[in-house]
């Protein structure tokens, strides 16, 4: 009995010294300056040649003149909003429709995933700005082409403006994909083909397949590869948000971008908050349901 | 009797082309081919646009009847390209401040994932919960005062303002990797410690022994990404080593065009094809690198996605 708990206690004492580089790590470059930056945010920082920081008291100042007096931060927010609200739903759909098909029986599967994974290693802030920007004349050509001046003349203002700008945005939609589609892919590898099998005997159309199979099993690749894209898209180099909390920072001082993150954090965790529960919850209820009334024929 | 041949071929050529459900006939199978062929040439389309405008002169550019084509190989978009990235030497810069962190990230990652792993001790799940919040809080809420404890030490335009998070496992997305190293670590059988602990074998010589030769691919996975993604890295590398000492080619591409002007002079204006050869230039390793080892790069994630739950 004593033997066995000081084996249970050695283990921990192993475990402890194994990750004990990260708990340093984490208490020194994370939960310190999580509290630092927090008071910072709650004070105006001077910078003083000799004394270091001189932190004064100033309330919610910092915050308060973050909504009322910066238009340009509130605007890059709304615009950090308005990306997630456009790409987020996108990203996942096309990543998945990819993944699918890539998952039917074809030659050059492994040439395709290769080609759609390419951009996850080249995208960076300053390519994707040099590259996107100059093939500018390209999206240009596709949004002024003959079917989406039909679309403008045909739908009414509030549909052909979001369509104007997806077709705008389509090929950092897809270059935003790569991790996605092969996350998609792999979960759908994991899917059993004799579900299929089994379904189709019973008379299910591969439509109906694809919302009593294919969906359900995916759900966790789904709130994976959302949590992922909107981490990747909030802290990409090139959201303007972020440059505003970069700048301010040797501008308005330390203070006053502290809030600023603070600010921008907790609207992402937001985000990450409802999208979280947008795809946990009501999708396990609805399928609790199911399964009772089945338990009940 | 050749009535029923004839309807026998027949039925047999409408299942090969529309397949008996559809979804496995010749039809279905060709619009599946047509729609990947038109979704990757959308991927690579930028590629194919960059390459296309590195190789033409000023005149090819200009000239409107020239599309993708150019009239003639031209060269001298890569010649300024060069001369303004200082290529051979901000390369040898860029894989400096890439290759080390990600060394040591992988190394720290692998041991970290395998405490994780293969432990129990109290508070884990806690320090794993917050294992995964150091990968959702948006780095820019610490980055300040990380900026400040960085200037007191000296650390600011300094290889060690990248070295220290990376060495602490705090690095660059440093919570995705320990968690690729914990998923593998997870599946060696316990088994294998407990025979070796038998005979004789410390917790350290598992770990170098067993563990660390069993997870060479993870390790593979890992650091290849952790490569990457540093290298690709700019938000924090222009803040905390922008000085000029450590300035790595996608720094030098984000500041290109002030820097063209220092080469060539204000009057000396910019064209598209220096910047597209410059881009090119600076992902061309990447591009290499990923065309030999893609495999590594897509199957890591492959497994590393049923991280799911």
């Amino acid at each position: 009995m004593k033997r066995k708990l000081t084996n249970k206690k050695r283990e921990a004492l192993a475990g402890y010294t194994f990750i004990m580089v990260w708990i340093i790590g984490f208490l020194l470059l994370n939960l310190f300056p999580l509290f630092a930056s927090f008071y910072y945010s709650f004070n105006d920082i001077i910078i003083d040649g000799e004394k270091g920081l001189i932190a004064t008291f100033s309330g919610f100042k910092n915050y308060i003149d973050a909504f009322t007096s910066d238009p340009i931060f509130l605007t890059a927010l709304g615009n950090y909003l308005l990306d997630v609200a456009i790409y987020l739903p996108l990203i996942i759909i096309i990543s998945m429709i990819i993944a699918m098909l890539l998952n039917q029986k074809i030659k050059g599967r492994g040439f395709f995933r290769a080609v759609f994974f390419l951009p996850v290693i080249i995208s960076s802030g300053p390519v994707i700005d040099k590259l996107i920007s100059q093939s500018g004349d390209n999206t240009s050509s596709l949004t002024s082409s003959a079917m989406v001046e039909n679309i403008k003349n045909i739908l009414p203002a509030f549909l052909s403006g979001p369509i104007e700008l997806i077709l705008e945005k389509m090929i950092i939609i897809l270059w935003f994909s790569g991790v996605q589609i092969v996350l998609f892919l792999a979960g759908l590898q994991k899917i059993d083909r004799e579900v299929y099998e089994a379904a189709e005997i019973d008379g299910a159309s591969p439509w109906e397949s694809f919302w009593k199979i294919t969906l359900p099993a995916l759900r966790p690749i789904i709130l994976v590869s959302s949590i992922y894209t909107i981490v990747m898209l909030s802290t990409f180099a090139n959201n303007e948000a972020l440059k505003i909390i970069r700048g301010n920072m040797f501008t308005t001082g330390y203070g006053y971008s502290s809030a600023l993150a603070w600010i921008y954090f907790i609207l992402v965790a937001l985000v990450l908050g409802l999208i979280a529960l947008l795809i946990a919850q009501p999708w396990k209820n609805r399928f609790e349901k199911e399964d009772k009334r089945y338990v009940k024929h | 009797m050749s009535n029923i041949k004839r309807e026998k071929a027949l039925g047999k050529a409408r299942r090969f082309i529309l397949g008996v459900r559809f979804t496995d006939g010749l039809i279905f199978k060709l619009i599946i081919y047509l729609l990947l062929i038109s979704i990757g040439f959308v991927f690579v389309y930028p590629l194919l646009h960059m390459v296309s405008y590195s190789f033409q002169s000023l005149e090819d550019l200009l000239n409107p009847q020239i599309g993708y084509v150019p009239s003639r190989l031209y060269l001298g978009s890569y010649r300024e390209a060069f001369r303004t990235l200082n290529y051979f030497k901000t390369f040898g810069t860029t894989l400096l401040v890439t290759l080390l962190p990600a060394l040591l990230q992988t190394i720290v990652a692998s041991f970290i994932g395998y405490g994780f792993a293969r432990f129990e001790f109290k508070g884990k799940k806690l320090f794993m919960a917050l294992l995964i919040a150091t990968y959702i809080i948006p780095p820019q809420v610490t980055m300040i005062p990380r900026y400040v404890m960085y200037t007191e030490m000296g650390l600011i335009n300094n290889l060690l303002s990248v070295l220290l998070p990376a060495s602490l496992g705090q690095g660059l997305y440093s919570a995705i990797f320990v968690l690729i190293f914990y998923q593998f670590y997870k599946m060696i059988p316990k088994v294998l410690d407990e025979a070796a602990q038998i005979d004789g074998a410390s917790r350290a010589y598992i770990y170098f022994r067993i563990a660390v030769p069993l997870s060479k691919p993870s390790f593979i996975t890992v650091f290849l990404f952790s490569f990457v993604w540093y290298w690709n890295e700019t938000y924090f590398a222009s803040l905390f080593m922008g000085g000029g000492k450590y300035d790595t080619l996608l720094l030098k591409l984000l500041n290109f065009n002030s820097a063209y002007e220092k080469v060539f002079g204000d009057d000396n204006l910019i064209n598209e094809g220096t910047t597209m050869s410059a881009t090119l230039l600076i992902i061309l390793p990447l591009l290499i690198v990923y065309f030999i080892l893609q495999k590594q790069f897509i199957e890591g994630i492959d497994k590393a996605g049923i991280t799911g739950e």
